[in-house]
């Protein structure tokens, strides 16, 4: 079996594993205050200060949470309420179009019950938004502007867009800025003090860690009003039982991920090239999609016109080879990607596209695997995406 | 060989691809979507387009160990069975989706892709016999599908296995509880599934649109009832005519002819919706076609309806002299001919007459 679903979660590290699992074997809940509610407490705090050094944060600026899409929920709408709250003048929600959907479906939600009014950046071929068509959005009309929310790194096409010049530019307008760091952190350098952003989310199992456990970076004068009322965990901004293990083991990984970045990041870019340039021997015409330069070096955005993606996908499956169409939605069907969409690629190239996503475990005979396979798959499910027009 | 098991999240389907599984054929599971805006919740005994539904499927996959996919199909469903439905009615014939959905769909768009990307056969679970390529009744008569598989041609059937003709429901679900199926006991699916709330009428008349006409007796002459729109109405139906003014000889009125264009539902007793004979086109034989006149059963709607009858092909047409004469006889349906428990063949129904007298 060759796994080239990196973007979608990685292998947990054994680091991370043994930490996760010496954790669970801990009694004491962190907020209590006798002996086992301190040694819990201390691993917690231990946690956040190694975390926090590995991404260039303050411990005081790291919110743990269950993960990505609750952090992404969590700055989009708590900064929202806050500002709004401040000056309800603020309703505007700038983002990028090439958001992931736990952006984009809560800024909609904002939009739909809080009155919220949504902005869409749009994006260039490559996926990247420009500083200069954020400065216009937020010119338009400086005074309503609640917050601006843009992705580090891009998880379908891996395209990085320019986060501490974006930054600046919400700061020139006094507006605060969020990124979703998910594919980032561990693949690229990420210092949250140098982006100047004000919110970060990262999540463990995309870099080696466990699921359900990720952080929120929030800086110190940011206000942010909490989903989860409660026991006024975390700054009173995520109420809930500290997850000891899921905190242990995302630091644990987060500060192995970092430290091997250089080493494990050049390997995966020189796999990448391999099996870009293998696909392309095979399938002379494909496609390739996202930034040339600017992008995570793991990621293979590939279209293979006249197939249909999920085609493509059970044939490669069936070879062993596991990749992925896009972002998974919950019914399992596949729509047409909105990121390839808003890159203003047309709907049928949309639809005939998959992911490779490369990772810390990915070896030479994962891309020799993708490279055999690819001929055939493409020319049977040119074949069958054929016949699928003729019997229309 | 390697087959594609299309699993609605039903127990049927589930049983039918284990048994392809067992014998020893490589089983890829694959669950249709079919519903453009699918709900997250099956509700009661409709459908197999929920999301839990294809979570049942995948469910059963899980049990089964084989790999499981979902193929939208949702786009080609809406173009070749929900708007062809909507069509029919408009044009005043009774259509059955579920045989034009394995026509254009099961047997058509997903066997086609199969075929492409490799498969050698679908596997459905539907109740019906496939022997050396010869399609017959399922032993369950009440389960009996024959009739919606009908309209497969000798190219389709030869790439259909149809596991579950030889069992009856009951076997069926027992088997489903022995191999630990979580679907042995969901209920099975009636109606049509992309009418979520079972009410066709309803369905109709957003559709096509009120449009308020008269309900004509036969006999009389006499307007008898207003109704919504003619599209709502089926030949032989009595129930929910909501007549205002009683029929002159005070028998119960049936719907005798739907007349679109002058949007009127003609009505009468019972009696003059007897026909003896049934015209129908576009026949398609399962396996050759058979004499120019010959003697079968006929079956002339999904469940009951049948008769002896001499049938004689003409080119594209096919005329069937019932030997007892049917009631209710709608346009649209699928008369279907067996040979005992064999299907013969399948024509649409264009339009039935006694021979005394032309009724439709």
């Amino acid at each position: 079996m060759s796994y080239l679903d990196h973007a979608a979660t990685t292998p947990v590290l054994p680091e991370a594993a043994a930490a996760v699992a010496g954790a669970l074997g801990a009694l004491g809940n962190p907020s209590s205050l006798h002996g086992s509610g301190r040694r819990a407490r201390r691993s917690i705090e231990e946690s956040r200060e190694q975390l926090a050094a590995t991404v260039g944060a303050r411990p005081s600026e790291v919110i743990f949470t269950a993960g990505g899409t609750e952090s992404d929920n969590l700055a989009v709408k708590g900064l929202y309420w806050a500002r709004r709250n401040a000056d309800a003048r603020r309703r505007r929600v700038i983002v990028s179009s090439v958001e992931h959907h736990a952006v984009l479906d809560a800024v909609q939600w904002l939009a739909q019950y809080q009155d919220a009014e949504v902005v869409q950046l749009p994006v260039d071929a490559y996926g990247q938004v420009r500083p200069e068509t954020l400065r216009a959005a937020l010119a338009e009309d400086p005074a309503s502007a609640a917050l601006v929310s843009i992705m580090w790194a891009n998880n379908e096409v891996g395209t990085i867009s320019p986060i501490a010049e974006l930054a600046a530019v919400a700061h020139e307008f006094d507006v605060p800025l969020h990124t979703d760091a998910v594919q980032a952190v561990g693949a690229l350098p990420v210092d949250f003090a140098a982006s100047g952003a004000d919110a970060l989310t990262l999540t463990g199992h995309k870099l080696g860690g466990p699921y359900g456990a990720g952080a929120l970076l929030l800086r110190r004068d940011v206000d942010c009003v909490p989903l989860l009322h409660g026991g006024g965990q975390e700054r009173d901004v995520r109420s809930g039982t500290l997850d000891v293990p899921g905190a242990v083991g995302l630091a644990t990984a987060a500060s192995i991920a970092v430290e091997r970045r250089g080493a494990v990041g050049a390997r995966i870019a020189e796999l990448r090239a391999a099996l870009v340039a293998g696909v392309r021997a095979a399938v002379p015409d494909v496609i390739v999609n996202g930034h040339p330069t600017e992008r995570l070096p793991g990621i293979a955005h590939l279209s293979f016109d006249g197939c249909e993606g999920d085609a493509l996908l059970m044939l490669l499956d069936a070879r062993g080879v596991e990749c992925s169409t896009g972002s998974a939605c919950a019914a399992g069907i596949a729509q047409p990607s909105h990121v390839l969409l808003a890159m203003g690629v047309e709907e049928a190239r949309a639809r005939a596209s998959l992911r490779f996503s490369l990772g810390h475990t990915s070896t030479a005979a994962d891309v020799a695997a993708v490279v055999e396979a690819i001929g055939p798959a493409v020319e049977r499910a040119r074949r069958a995406g054929i016949t699928s027009m003729a019997t229309r | 060989m390697k087959v594609l098991a299309a699993m609605s999240g039903g127990v049927d389907s589930a049983v039918a691809a284990a048994r392809a599984v067992d014998a020893g054929h490589d089983v890829t599971g694959v669950h249709l979507a079919l519903s453009q805006t699918p709900d997250a919740l099956r509700t009661g005994s409709r459908g197999c387009c929920t999301i839990e539904d294809a979570n049942d499927a995948r469910r059963s996959a899980d049990v089964l160990e084989i790999p499981f996919y979902i193929w939208d199909l949702a786009e080609r469903f809406r173009e070749d069975v929900v708007e062809d439905f909507v069509a029919e009615y408009a044009a005043g014939r009774t259509p059955n989706p579920c045989l034009r959905c394995n026509e254009k769909i099961k047997f058509a768009a997903v066997l086609d892709r199969a075929v492409a990307l490799g498969f050698d056969a679908v596997v459905t679970g539907h109740h019906a016999q496939l022997v050396d390529g010869q399609l017959r009744r399922s032993v369950d008569a009440a389960k009996d599908q024959s009739y919606v598989l009908a309209v497969l041609t000798p190219a389709q059937l030869s790439r259909a296995i149809f596991p579950l003709g030889d069992s009856t429901k009951e076997q069926v679900r027992a088997e489903a509880a022995e191999r630990g199926l979580a679907v042995a006991a969901k209920p099975d699916s009636h109606d049509i599934c992309f009418i979520g709330d079972g009410d066709t009428r309803g369905f109709l008349t957003r559709r096509l649109g009120a449009a308020g006409g008269e309900i004509v007796d036969a006999e009389s002459g006499a307007v008898l009832g207003e109704h919504q729109g003619s599209f709502g109405f089926t030949v032989g139906q009595r129930r929910g005519l909501n007549l205002t003014r009683p029929a002159p000889d005070g028998e119960p009125r049936y719907v005798l002819a739907i007349e679109p264009v002058a949007n009127r539902v003609v009505v009468g007793p019972g009696r003059l919706l007897e026909v003896d004979e049934v015209r129908a086109e576009r026949p398609v034989w399962t396996v050759a076609a058979p004499a120019a006149e010959f003697d079968c059963i006929v079956q002339l709607r999904a469940h009951g309806m049948l008769s002896p009858a001499t049938v004689a092909i003409d080119d594209d047409r096919v005329t069937a002299r019932l030997h007892t004469a049917q009631r209710g006889v709608a346009a649209g349906q699928a008369l279907v001919m067996y040979a005992g428990d064999a299907v013969i063949g399948s024509a649409t129904i264009t339009a039935a007459s006694a021979r005394s007298s032309v009724t439709v």
